[in-house]
């Protein structure tokens, strides 16, 4: 108990850091938003006017402070460009980022688990090899470049599946599918091809341990031993790297719903970093901070459901 | 057990793929009476009055909205809810007679006090720098309920142009609490839903007072990537393709039994801005040089596959002033050179600051190499765009070169203004603008054209070319509007031929 406290006090720690550097950070950026909001015809008072009723003429830190209040109320404030409330905003392009990921991880395991196993059975064959060398090209494919070729093979020639675009889940739960099939695949693949590496590695260290001769000496068939001993005992590592991968597939989220037009978070940061509608990205950017340290935690903490050892600790 | 339990988590994973994929979607699937077109720049709001960019008109007006007049594809200013109108010889009263027949889309009728509202509401609730275009409003006041009489401070022809524009759009005077969702109109067609990142739908308005329009549906989709956009046309997700951004790109497009491309004129001229206020630019000799300098047809052949018009002033097709060919400046680097050795700049240092927009960056580097043959040392420096452009050039004119698409219509005031960018300072052609926008429409024509002449003459910039209206849509639909001429992008006239 007293472990997750001080892992839950870290985590508030870092959010309070992450939110100062990324206001530091956007508050240097060039530009501003009254500029942008007002366009190719504005005249110097005319924007002069639009940032005092913005509130970007006021010191930073006292922007700070009132951006980081209304934080901790719940309220990401009210975006520059379409005076709306930020906070749903986020909340609902975040439920699409969401899916997103959670299906990319889905078809990642999906791909990695079976073809990691078979790897690692697989040792030192032309199939384990095979298995291997087909990993690799996985691992060097750039999830956006899937993503243009699936576009290009399933879209375009072959008219199967939407080039693009997003419906909601509650509106059409087919339609909802077909359109996230091929950002699934290309997010997954990649991460499927890195996680196939890690579960053969895992496996093979396993496979040299005593428990595992102990159980191959009982009797227990090769697979066997191989799934019911190994897999439990490789887990470890593996969720380590799954942890790692759910962040980077937060951030091949955002270049895979560019290919793939889905109206995400990446999506909303990048109009928003466009439009210098600096509260909207500052939302975004903490969002999407508090998701990766989250998730961490969650990982951190499964290590000691998975491992009996680190419980007593 | 597990070797044959893989296959089968395979196999399923891949029946879900293939079910998936059976389910519609056929390339030239389409059904008569609806239409989805792909554009690129997203509204923020569905509410013009109080959010800019060009995406919100765009979208609504002509089709959601109407004004009192509209313009029609030659530029003309045309009857729109307003069944005429009269104008005051003295050019500052306008009597608007209004159609009995229009209702909007909250089944309240369109009369006088909606178009005085209308009008009124520009000055006091839209806080856009457009707005200003109404500053020469003195009053707007009901005759009857048919009649609509707007008295000007000033003469003005291009008042009645704005009214055309987006602010002169009528609202209903119960139609106003939620317009950043759900915007009301008279006009063919009213918003059914709307997707935000992704999609508009709109629906046919059942009550509309014009011709019916063929379509029940049109469904603006919007894509951030000019890629994802053409792949969306290739697989036949949408049937139009509303805005081309790189025209080399159209060799996919060529299959003839599936697409047809539309070439029309816009009114975004991409102007090759000279800081007027600085040196070198300062001396006219050098600006003169610099469009003798520059090959325009072979620029437009290398950057933009020849799709586009050469102009050689601040002015597109659709004026009714357009002069065509006649102001532009022949290919003549001897002269150029001379011209800079006249003025003793040969070989000066020029900083081109241009937006990190595809076709600056392309003319950017036509021109850089166009001006070393006559002696003028071009360094591009792309800015990230809109931001840091607007903040560098726009705002500081901290500039001596840039490159930019202007794409408002009838924009030519933007010269007049000394401290706008160009920082061009000519009282003579401020002041015949002024007596353009003062005269009788018919004198008004021959005012512009001396007025753009003497800017031509005057080299207060180079005008590169002006952008094509490039569009490609399914082979059987009719009835797109070819040229970009106002503010929206209209569906009323649009059709699937032959089904």
């Amino acid at each position: 108990m007293n472990h997750v406290v001080r892992r839950t006090a870290t985590l508030l720690v870092s959010v309070v850091v992450a939110s100062f550097v990324v206001f530091a950070f956007l508050a240097v950026l060039p530009g501003n938003a009254a500029e942008v909001a007002l366009g190719t015809n504005a005249t110097p008072a005319a924007v002069a006017r639009l940032s005092r009723e913005f509130g970007t003429d006021r010191p930073l830190l006292v922007q700070y402070a009132d951006w980081a209040q209304g934080l901790l109320h719940g309220d990401f404030g009210t975006s520059y460009v379409t005076h709306e409330a930020i906070g749903p905003r986020i909340a609902d392009r975040f439920a699409v980022t969401a899916w997103l990921v959670a299906g990319g991880m889905l078809v990642a395991l999906l791909l990695a688990l079976p073809a990691g196993v078979l790897a690692a059975a697989w040792h030192r064959t032309g199939r384990g090899a095979l298995l291997s060398g087909l990993s690799q090209v996985g691992i060097a494919v750039p999830a956006f470049l899937a993503g243009i070729l699936l576009v290009y093979t399933f879209a375009v020639r072959a008219g199967a599946l939407p080039a693009g675009g997003y419906t909601p889940l509650t509106e059409d739960a087919q339609d909802w599918a077909r359109h996230l099939v091929l950002p699934w695949v290309s997010l997954g693949l990649v991460q499927g091809a890195v996680l196939t590496r890690y579960v053969r590695s895992a496996l093979l260290s396993v496979q040299r341990q005593d428990f595992m001769r102990t159980a191959r000496a009982k009797g227990v068939r090769r697979w066997a031993a191989l799934c019911r001993h190994g897999l439990p005992n490789a887990a470890i590592p593996v969720v380590t790297v799954l942890g790692l991968q759910l962040s980077n597939l937060l951030v091949g989220a955002i270049v895979v719903e560019h290919v793939f037009v889905i109206p995400g978070l990446g999506d909303l940061l990048l109009r928003g970093v466009q439009d210098r509608d600096l509260l909207l990205v500052q939302g975004v950017v903490v969002v999407l901070v508090v998701a990766v340290l989250v998730l961490n935690l969650v990982t951190d903490l499964l290590y000691r459901v998975l491992d009996p050892r680190l419980r007593s600790r | 057990m597990l070797p044959r339990r893989i296959p089968a988590l395979t196999l399923s994973a891949a029946l879900v793929t293939v079910t998936l994929a059976g389910c519609g979607s056929g390339a030239d699937r389409h059904s008569t009476d609806a239409l989805t077109v792909g554009l690129v720049a997203e509204p923020a709001t569905l509410d013009f009055s109080t959010t800019d960019g060009a995406a919100i008109p765009q979208a609504l007006l002509g089709n959601v909205y109407e004004g009192l007049v509209r313009i029609d594809q030659q530029g003309r200013i045309q009857p729109g809810l307003a069944k005429s109108y009269d104008r005051s010889a003295d050019g500052r009263t306008y009597i608007f007679h209004l159609r009995n027949n229009v209702k909007f889309t909250n089944g309240k009728a369109f009369t006088a006090d909606d178009a005085v509202f209308s009008i009124n509401r520009v000055r006091t609730v839209w806080k856009l720098k457009i707005a200003q275009q109404m500053d020469d409003v003195r009053s707007a006041t009901k005759v009857d309920a048919d009649t609509v009489k707007v008295t000007l401070k000033r003469p003005s022809n291009n008042w009645l142009y704005s009214m055309t524009t987006r602010v002169g759009a009528m609202y209903s005077r119960d139609g106003v609490s939620d317009l950043k969702e759900h915007p009301v109109g008279t006009g063919p067609f009213e918003v059914a839903s709307w997707q935000r990142g992704d999609n508009l739908v709109l629906k046919r308005n059942t009550g509309y007072w014009g011709a019916r329009p063929a379509l029940d549906t049109v469904t603006l989709k919007y894509f951030k990537d000019s890629g994802a956009l053409n792949n969306a046309m290739l697989a036949g997700d949408i049937n139009v393709l509303g805005a081309v951004q790189a025209p080399e790109t159209l060799s996919m497009f060529k299959d003839k039994s599936r697409f047809q491309v539309i070439d029309g004129s816009s009114t975004a001229e991409v102007v090759l801005s000279m800081n007027n206020s600085r040196k070198p630019f300062q001396d006219k000799r050098v600006r003169q040089a610099v469009r003798y300098a520059i090959d325009h047809e072979a620029l437009l052949k290398t950057t933009r596959a020849g799709r586009g018009t050469l102009i050689g002033s601040q002015e597109s097709p659709s004026d009714p002033w357009y002069a065509g060919a006649s102001n532009r400046y022949p290919y003549d680097p001897a002269k150029a050179k001379r011209l800079l050795k006249e003025a003793g700049a040969e070989g000066t240092s020029i900083r081109m600051r241009i937006p990190n927009l595809p076709y600056a960056v392309s003319a950017a580097q036509v021109v850089q190499d166009q001006l070393a043959q006559v002696g003028l040392k071009v360094r591009i420096e792309p800015l990230e765009f809109p931001a840091r452009w607007l903040s560098e050039v726009f705002d500081k004119a901290d500039y001596d070169m840039s490159i930019i698409a202007q794409v408002e219509p009838r924009d030519q005031w933007i010269f007049a203004d000394p401290h706008y960018y160009f920082r061009y300072d000519n009282p003579t052609y401020a002041q015949l603008l002024q007596k353009a926008d003062a005269g009788s429409p018919q004198e008004a024509a021959a005012d512009y054209r001396q007025a753009l002449k003497l800017l031509s003459q005057d080299a207060a910039a180079d005008w590169l070319y002006l952008m094509p209206n490039l569009m490609v849509a399914d082979k059987s639909l009719r009835g797109l509007p070819v040229n970009q001429v106002g503010e929206g992008l209209e569906f009323a006239g649009v059709r699937w031929s032959g089904k």
